[in-house]
């Protein structure tokens, strides 16, 4: 009995990776170190650049030159910024709470790296490979863990995340962390709702929730961007972005109102390590949207088996989609200026949590409409107009219930 | 040691901790971040015995929603201080917590000294274990096939717990007489208002340039004078 379920739950936690599935030995424990030091570094990396290509292109776009001293066109930089912090005076508040305030930027960082741990970088998905690589003559997937849970491990560290930006803040024992990370946590749990919803599309076209799986179901240029009809997406990159806390939805550490947000009473290491974090979320993030909308690492090998059919190209098309998610980042933190507060709200609750759900029940009508052999042109009509009539009576609610609010805040006005 | 045994061991003392965290630290916050902990702990737990679907559930659900809820309020109700103990909000209530704790005990030890490996030693109940299928696909299985019934009572009650709450939350005031308010939105108020002041401004500012001009003039005269 204790071996069979042994076995069980190994077969289970590796879900298909083949790397776990047979005798673990030495050589499978060293496949693994590899993936988890190279994925580590090349985060920590990615990191680096990110931060000096931000600081680059916005520079650019607002006729700067940006960081240009440390090492070719300024490089080094980000490094030179992380020596500084890790060498100034760690500061903390006479009113803070002490345990607390050291755990919450390791609650931040971790949740941000363990993210990356499901996402397929390399490994061929045509030719019937489905992403399987060999290293060390032992077969696995080009992704640190392949879990059965997949891509909910990505919704569980996301909703993880939220801990250190909140107990940063209320540890520090001071209001205006306080209100950042109350907006913070109120933000980001209104738009984990719409994220969700917009995922549950992507997993009723994949069939699965592991990430290879769901990459290798879009080989070919299935795509699910437009698999789903491209409302998915969307949401799911606006959802995203709030989720990150990035411009336009930045209200968490908007400085005109609340000084620096969450981190305004950190320093030094401390202070970097809510720095690293965020940066961290947005490669995440922005591998995380290519892995469930672009196809991951997909893409024409042009029939090439070795490796730079299975590790060159492949990584290079992911580079290629990864790029283009950060430049968008990066575009909307130059451009798009913050939202106010009750827009956010307004957005992520009226707006972005209907429409996922709404398109979500009219992917599922067509999908059951297709299995059942009906009419899909007569289902989907059905279902747009099942949907319309459920927007109109919400819109209708939305109207009454703001009317009402009118009515009873405007004597207080003096009209 | 076996790592399955190792694991346990581990994950078993962290959920003590966090569970005896929670019963005595004083500070809110501080019992709130041990229940995370415990949950974390039990998310383990479910891993080691397969079931991988609860133990994302157990995170995302308990972890990441519930108690971050709960730190929500205590931040907000500003409850985040040690609480005095002294005495009793209700009388009786420690020697009745009491009681019920150790019945509960009591009870659980019962269980599991009586009826032996039949309350632990199973790996799964319902959701066959073979590995050949994940979880997630078992369970939607027997939820939309064996318990859909059961499923949709359930979501159904949750619906009336979300409407009831609002329900009893919102406050009875006095009946709002829609008549006595100018219709419109609050921006085409706001919007009327700022004219109308415009207006008045501009009237103000035409008095004040009126009155002006002499002065004006008197000014440009003393000036020429000197």
């Amino acid at each position: 009995m204790t071996s069979t379920l042994q076995s069980h739950v190994i077969a289970g936690m590796l879900a298909n990776d083949p790397l776990l599935s047979g005798e673990v030995g030495l050589t499978t424990l060293l496949v693994v170190l590899i993936k988890v030091v190279v994925a580590f570094v090349g985060l920590l990396l990615s990191v680096i650049l990110m931060v000096w290509f931000e600081r680059k292109v916005i520079a650019d776009m607002q006729n700067r030159f940006g960081p240009n001293r440390a090492g070719p066109f300024g490089l080094f930089q980000t490094i030179a910024d992380g020596m500084k912090l890790i060498f100034k005076e760690d500061l903390m508040p006479a009113r803070a709470d002490p345990f607390v305030f050291k755990l919450a930027p390791f609650l931040s960082l971790i949740p941000a790296f363990l993210t990356f741990a499901i996402v397929p970088i390399a490994g061929s998905f045509n030719d019937g490979l489905d992403g399987v690589v060999t290293i060390l003559g032992q077969q696995t997937f080009m992704q640190v863990a392949d879990p059965q849970i997949g891509i909910l491990l990505f919704l569980a560290m996301s909703s993880l995340a939220i801990y250190g930006i909140m107990l940063a803040g209320w540890a520090s024992g001071s209001k205006y962390p306080l209100l950042g990370s109350v907006r913070a946590t109120a933000q980001m749990v209104s738009y984990e709702a719409a994220l969700g919803l917009a995922l549950a599309s992507v997993l009723l076209i994949a069939g699965s929730l592991s990430t290879n799986a769901i990459v290798n179901g879009q080989a070919g240029f299935r795509w699910n961007v437009w698999m789903t009809g491209l409302v998915p997406f969307v949401i799911f990159t606006i959802a995203a972005t709030a989720e990150l806390n990035r411009p336009p939805f930045d209200l968490v550490e908007a400085e005109q109102e609340l000084v620096g947000g969450f981190h305004t009473e950190y320093s030094s290491f401390r202070f970097a390590m809510f720095f690293l974090a965020e940066f961290l979320n947005t490669v995440t993030m922005s591998a995380i949207i290519v892995t469930l909308f672009f196809g991951g690492p997909s893409g024409p090998t042009f029939g090439l088996t070795n490796w730079v059919g299975v590790y060159i190209l492949p990584f290079f098309w992911f580079f290629l989609k990864l790029l283009v998610f950060l430049c968008m980042f990066v575009l909307f933190r130059a451009t798009l200026p913050r939202f106010r507060y009750d827009q956010v709200m307004d957005l992520g609750w009226k707006l972005l949590i209907p429409a996922s759900l709404g398109w979500f029940l009219l992917l599922v009508a067509v999908r059951v409409g297709s299995d059942q052999g009906w009419n899909l042109v007569a289902t989907g009509l059905a279902a747009v107009a099942g949907l319309l009539a459920g927007a109109f009576l919400l819109i209708l609610s939305i109207r009454a219930s703001a009317a009402k609010r009118e009515a009873v805040s405007l004597p207080g006005e003096g009209t | 040691m076996r790592v399955e045994m190792f694991t346990f061991l581990l994950t078993a003392a962290i959920c003590l901790a966090g569970s005896a965290g929670v019963v005595l630290l004083r500070n809110p916050v501080h019992n709130a971040l041990s229940l995370v902990a415990t949950l974390f702990g039990v998310a383990v737990l479910f891993i080691q015995q397969g079931a991988y679907f609860l133990a994302a559930i157990q995170v995302i659900v308990y972890a990441g929603a519930i108690v971050i809820l709960f730190l929500f309020v205590i931040m907000l109700l500003g409850v985040d201080k040690a609480e005095g103990l002294d005495r009793d909000p209700i009388l009786g209530q420690r020697p009745a917590a009491i009681a019920a704790g150790v019945a509960i005990l009591g009870l659980s030890l019962t269980a599991l000294l009586s009826v032996g490996s039949r309350v632990t030693g199973q790996a799964s109940t319902l959701a066959a274990i073979d590995g050949s299928e994940p979880n997630i696909n078992a369970l939607a299985k027997v939820l939309f096939t064996d318990y859909v019934f059961a499923f949709e009572i359930t979501s159904v009650l949750l619906t009336v717990a979300v409407v009831g709450a609002v329900v009893l939350s919102r406050k009875a005031g006095p009946a709002i007489d829609v008549a006595e308010f100018p219709e419109g939105t609050t921006a085409d108020l706001l919007q009327a208002k700022y004219d109308a002041a415009a207006v008045e401004q501009e009237v103000l500012e035409e008095v004040a340039t009126e009155d002006e001009t002499p002065e004006g003039e008197a000014e440009t005269t003393e000036e020429a004078l000197r």
